[in-house]
């Protein structure tokens, strides 16, 4: 198929390489990876089509090196990109971590597979809480995108980089092995359409008659590593404020709110379409940027509610922000499913009902 | 800045690169850190470079490196100075990149990018300074402690059988094919300095060919670390350093077309 990249185009592709056309699309400068299942189509696509454009794709020794190439590109002002799976994202930690402190910004994609360890290559949201609460040392968020689609795999890209770009703070997508591994139709974006941003703090080379750029995440003065983290948790706030999003369906009328955020959101929306022909009125809250988390919509719906389910494809992680959220304004549920299995429409909507007639449910099977 | 023509009635006959910072440097008396500083600054101020120069500090006693060195820097994770580097380098492919790493660093936790960088024959210029201790730290046994040398972590001196030998990354390096100048240097006498000068500015001219990395490993001192006047630890690097790091090249770029 011939490809002209300067226009939208409709394509059916997997997820994984949906993703990685789209990153070259949005402009991306430079992309450091290393293989590991569910996830490796982006760099084998990426290493395929690299000829076609002007952008660095190197295949690292580790995540460890792959994720400090990407601090040291992202410093010299190149819009960077990194993907793995979740034992590879584990061994990114520590240079996210420095990232989030040197303010650099780059988008991280994690295509979850199940865990904890060597675990499973079938698709989990296990590292909810890995993504959302930091997971490397120290107090840092990222901005953390969940795409339910192919579609979104592409578009997403495009988000995280301007996200990243705007606050000076990676990006994260996170989405899961079956989103990578699914085929779907898609309209990629235009390439060009996102511009490049200034980078004064770059370090390109000291330009005469000016200081030097430093990019650093040392601050030994404890003075000045409070000073570091008070503007950090301005610009988490900021982020907080500004950058909420999700989708909603059929809340308006609603007893019970699924929230749910990936696949599983889709999961749910047949769930929600077998409840409402057995007349149970269910609405769906799919998150869509987990952090910032959309907690102030959560809280005005709960009080409505005669309950709210979380349902995910872990033990239960995202279901402690719902409950931060909700306060105890109704009844907060878990139905989910882990080590890479999915749950089933089926078995959401027998937790569903289970819920409605205040029977017991098994949480997780 | 204007150099006043007399200091304190005096000629000021020998003075600073402007590529060194006005910052006071935190080394201790007679470390070699801030010989290698001044070294490498020079060449890059004689070469016209300061715009185009983009350096990588490590974590260790040279962590605040950018603090004294007026170039554009960055500060890498603990062993990662070189994968930081490369990702500069790829991405500003015409500047020139220099890597600043001690041996914990270099050659214990960054083995692995050590190794690789080098294989790829990233077109960069590593820094390895090579004084056998985690200085930072407060002098703990690092790969390239000699046996029987005592350290905070080797209190009774190396011992292969528990601690392993004396790893000559720096020879390892030389093997590889993306390696193209490979020396060793020393900082403790002038003559020395002069080499190691030399060294460096070939280090920074053939990252212009773009045909590997250069490697120095500069072997240099400890005093604090290793708890002896800054004049003994000069005479004690040349009894017991050198003989097991001993100073040349081990690879040039005419012998590297063989």
């Amino acid at each position: 198929m011939s490809t002209n990249d300067e226009i939208s185009e409709v394509r059916i592709m997997k997820g994984n390489e949906a993703l990685a056309e789209a990153a070259f699309r949005a402009g991306m400068q430079a992309y450091f990876g290393y293989p590991i299942t569910p996830q490796s189509e982006v760099i084998e696509y990426l290493m395929k089509e690299q000829p076609k454009h002007d952008c660095v794709v190197l295949q690292a020794e580790s995540e460890v090196a792959a994720i400090n190439m990407v601090f040291g590109a992202a410093g010299a002002g190149a819009r960077v990109m990194i993907s793995s799976s979740s034992p590879g994202i584990s061994l990114m930690m520590e240079g996210i971590s420095y990232m989030t402190s040197a303010e650099l910004p780059c988008l991280i994609v994690n295509v979850q597979r199940g865990g904890p360890g060597l675990g499973t290559i079938q698709p989990s949201q296990g590292d909810y809480f890995q993504a959302t609460k930091g997971g490397g040392h120290g107090d840092y968020r990222l901005i953390v995108l969940a795409p339910a689609s192919v579609q979104e795999m592409a578009d997403f890209v495009f988000e995280g980089f301007r996200l990243s770009e705007k606050y000076r703070n990676p990006a994260m997508i996170l989405a899961d092995g079956a989103l990578g591994q699914m085929m779907e139709k898609l309209t990629l974006p235009p390439a060009g359409s996102l511009p490049y941003v200034d980078k004064p703090w770059a370090t390109t080379g000291k330009p005469a008659g000016k200081d030097r750029r430093i990019i650093t995440s040392l601050f030994i003065q404890p003075e000045k590593m409070e000073q570091v983290n008070l503007h950090l948790q301005e610009k988490y706030r900021q982020i907080q404020a500004e950058e909420v999003r999700f989708e909603e369906y059929g809340v308006e009328d609603a007893d019970i709110v699924l929230v749910a955020f990936g696949l599983v959101a889709r999961i749910c929306q047949k769930t929600m379409q077998l409840a409402r022909k057995k007349g149970l009125r269910v609405g769906i809250l799919r998150p869509i940027t987990l952090f910032p988390f959309p907690s102030q919509r959560i809280a005005e719906l709960a009080p409505k509610l005669e309950a709210i389910v979380t349902v995910e494809m872990n033990a239960g992680q995202m279901l402690e922000d719902v409950r931060l959220a909700v306060e105890g304004r109704c009844p907060v549920h878990f139905k989910g499913r882990m080590g890479g299995m999915i749950p089933s429409p089926d078995e959401v909507l027998e937790a569903v009902e289970a819920i409605a007639e205040k029977r017991n449910f098994e949480l997780s099977r | 800045m204007e150099i006043p023509p007399l200091t304190n009635g005096f000629e000021l006959v020998y003075k600073k690169p402007r590529t060194l910072t006005e910052t006071p440097m935190h080394y201790c008396p007679g470390c070699g850190h801030g010989v290698v500083h001044r070294v490498l600054m020079e060449v890059v101020d004689e070469m016209g470079i300061q715009d185009k120069t983009i350096g990588v500090a490590p974590v260790g006693c040279s962590v605040f490196a950018y603090d004294y060195m007026n170039v554009d820097m960055q500060e890498a994770a603990h062993g990662r100075a070189s994968a930081a580097a490369t990702g500069i380098k790829r991405v500003l492919p015409d500047r020139f990149v220099f890597s600043y790493q001690g041996d914990g660093d270099l050659a214990a936790i960054g083995t692995a990018e050590t190794i690789h960088v080098v294989n790829r024959g990233e077109n960069i210029l590593m820094l390895f300074i090579n004084n056998a201790v985690y200085g930072m730290t407060g002098g703990q046994m690092a790969p390239t402690t000699l046996l029987g040398m005592k350290t905070t972590t080797s209190p009774f001196g190396r011992e292969s059988g528990l601690a392993g030998h004396p790893l000559k990354i720096t020879n390892l390096l030389a093997q590889l094919p993306g390696a193209y100048y490979v020396t060793r240097q020393a900082v403790h006498t002038a003559a020395a300095v002069r080499k190691l000068k030399k060294a460096i500015q070939l280090g920074f001219q053939y990252q212009s060919l773009k045909k590997g990395t250069c490697f120095i490993e500069v072997v240099s001192n400890c005093p604090s670390g290793w708890k002896m006047t800054p004049t003994d630890s000069n005479k004690w690097l040349e009894e017991n350093m050198l003989p097991m790091y001993p100073l040349g090249d081990l690879k040039t770029p005419a012998r590297s077309m063989n």
